[in-house]
């Protein structure tokens, strides 16, 4: 479904030249569930916005379904196979427009028909009743405004979803609902996910797989058990295991 | 032993065109010089809690308490004349996010120095040796470096443990931090947490830990507040967090993912209303 070989990204040029990813390469199955983690800068949610044509300055290949794609311009079959949705629901919904708007839009651009039966369909796939077709994203909590953001992804019937941290920014509860929904959604319709978390735990439970990052490069990709197994064979992916189980006080016992 | 810091019956309430909104309802606690953790979810009221104790609430805010008080000192609605030689200099607070809480066109060391000299009038000479003391105490490297850097030269773990610095410089008894870590890498984070540690350890200060981490909070402090809707439902020793009896604290606890125990579908917290008014049952052991 994804193909990523040698990926490189950077931003600026010489001498300021930043290389955020360098010769990242990972590919994701049909149907699988692909995790990368890594902590802030390390170039996960660089490698999404890459494929989704965000940033152009990259090098390598990116091959989405068996189609290569290159620099930021993206076919309009690129958007209806793949989505994005982004770690924080408060900025990524136009404040004045309502659900009904943000959704009939995307609808309307990805040329469906049958607008209004759809409307009612994907707010019912996410969760939400007809009673939130006419809200505003300030009349919606966090863990609302990120299903609108779901159903807004879901409107393209895309079969590769991008998930930047999409729970990051809520409540554990609101956590587990969205992750719920998530895991539903991907039976129900086969989904592919590609999903970037910085929290080894909800990786570990959305994941078949996952690549661990540092610095821009890929320092192992490993099978979702042996992470749970405590077992990862790169001493980086054991430290980050190590500092996720928690914080130790120093000289206490136990 | 009193206790460095007592509330009862805390109240904070926000006037709203439909009628009033009671943020905080009714907090009772006793802070000895100890590690006490404060947990719940947005909106629960923990950090109007922290705020309310250092009078940062603004009209038209309103806050109540039967009593609040600091080493046996009344400290409830204090003039903010008053308020201010206490504020830094007795009880200070960690905030969030060091990008927004540090001044940006200011440098570090002048702002280490400002507080610091504002509350122990010393010579300018003075500040700047306790400014790059401090420094070393929260690790920083190269501190001569940093006190004449601006805030956005530093990265974000550096800028919290200067917040740290700032804030411990004047040498208060009670520390709030909210969220002190929640903006940052894990081992970052658990950097931060020790140096905190060892801080309110060496020092013999109490600290009141915002956070809505309950694991990290478990780990990290000796007791544990757990709010909901603007009241205490639950207090606990941290290393019994596992035991815990209500069902909001278990459901906090259930609905984690973890490592060590795969499930194929995450449980989720039924909310109940009888949570937001019924009576708990034991709001302080210590008594009253």
């Amino acid at each position: 479904m994804l193909n990523i070989d040698h990926l490189d990204v950077w931003f600026g040029d010489p001498p300021e030249r930043v290389d955020a990813v360098k010769s990242a390469g990972f590919t994701v199955a049909q149907g699988e569930s692909f995790g990368l983690v890594g902590e802030s800068g390390s170039g996960k949610s660089t490698i999404l916005r890459a494929i989704t044509g965000l940033i152009g300055t990259w090098s390598g290949l990116i091959e989405v379904d068996g189609e290569k794609v290159s620099g930021q311009h993206r076919s309009r079959a690129f958007h209806k196979t793949v989505q994005m949705v982004f770690q924080d629901p408060y900025a990524s919904l136009h404040p004045r427009h309502s659900v009904d708007r943000v959704l009939s839009e995307t609808l309307h651009l990805q040329g469906m028909d049958q607008i209004d039966a759809r409307i009612t369909r994907l707010l019912d796939s996410v969760g939400l009743g007809k009673g939130f077709r006419f809200r505003y994203p300030h009349q919606l909590s966090g863990g609302q405004r990120q299903r609108v953001a779901i159903a807004r992804a879901l409107a393209a019937e895309p079969r590769l979803l991008l998930l930047d941290e999409p729970t990051s920014a809520l409540d554990v509860s609101v956590q587990a609902e969205i992750l719920n929904l998530l895991t539903d959604l991907r039976r129900e319709r086969g989904l592919t996910y590609v999903m970037v978390s910085h929290d080894l735990a909800v990786v570990a439970h959305m994941c078949d797989r996952l690549a661990v990052m540092r610095g821009g490069e890929i320092v192992e990709v490993m099978e979702a058990a042996r992470l749970r197994a405590g077992d990862p064979a790169s001493d980086y992916a054991r430290a980050l295991l190590a500092a996720s189980a928690g914080f130790a006080r120093e000289g206490a016992p136990g | 032993m009193s206790p460095l810091l007592s509330v009862r019956n805390l109240r904070v309430s926000f006037p709203t065109r439909s009628g009033t909104f009671d943020a905080v309802r009714g907090v009772s606690f006793d802070l000895g010089r100890e590690r006490l953790g404060v947990v719940g979810e947005s909106g629960s009221g923990k950090s109007m809690t922290g705020r309310a104790i250092l009078g940062l609430v603004r009209p038209p805010g309103r806050v109540t308490a039967d009593r609040m008080e600091l080493d046996g000192q009344p400290i409830l609605n204090l003039p903010e004349r008053q308020m201010r030689a206490l504020r830094g200099a007795r009880i200070s607070m960690v905030m969030q996010d060091p990008k927004f809480s540090l001044n940006p066109v200011m440098t570090i060391g002048r702002q280490i120095t400002e507080g610091y000299r504002l509350h122990t009038r010393t010579t300018p000479q003075a500040a700047r040796d306790k400014a790059l003391e401090m420094l070393r105490a929260v690790q920083i490297r190269d501190p001569e470096r940093v006190f004449d850097a601006y805030p956005h030269e530093v990265s974000g773990g550096m800028g919290q443990r200067i917040m740290i610095a700032m804030m411990l410089a004047p040498d208060p008894e009670i520390l709030i931090a909210d969220e002190p870590t929640s903006a940052l890498d894990v081992s970052v984070r658990n950097e931060v947490l020790r140096i905190m540690d060892k801080l309110v350890r060496d020092r013999g200060m109490g600290l009141i830990f915002i956070s809505h981490d309950l694991n990290l909070v478990a780990e990290f402090c000796d007791r544990v507040l757990i709010m909901y809707a603007g009241r205490v439902v639950e207090e606990l020793p941290a290393h019994d967090l596992k035991n815990a009896r209500h069902p909001y604290t278990q459901g906090l606890l259930n609905s984690l993912p973890r490592l060590d125990h795969p499930v194929e579908r995450l449980s989720v917290l039924q909310r109940q209303d009888s949570w937001r008014d019924e009576e708990i049952a034991t709001p302080f052991p210590g008594g009253l």
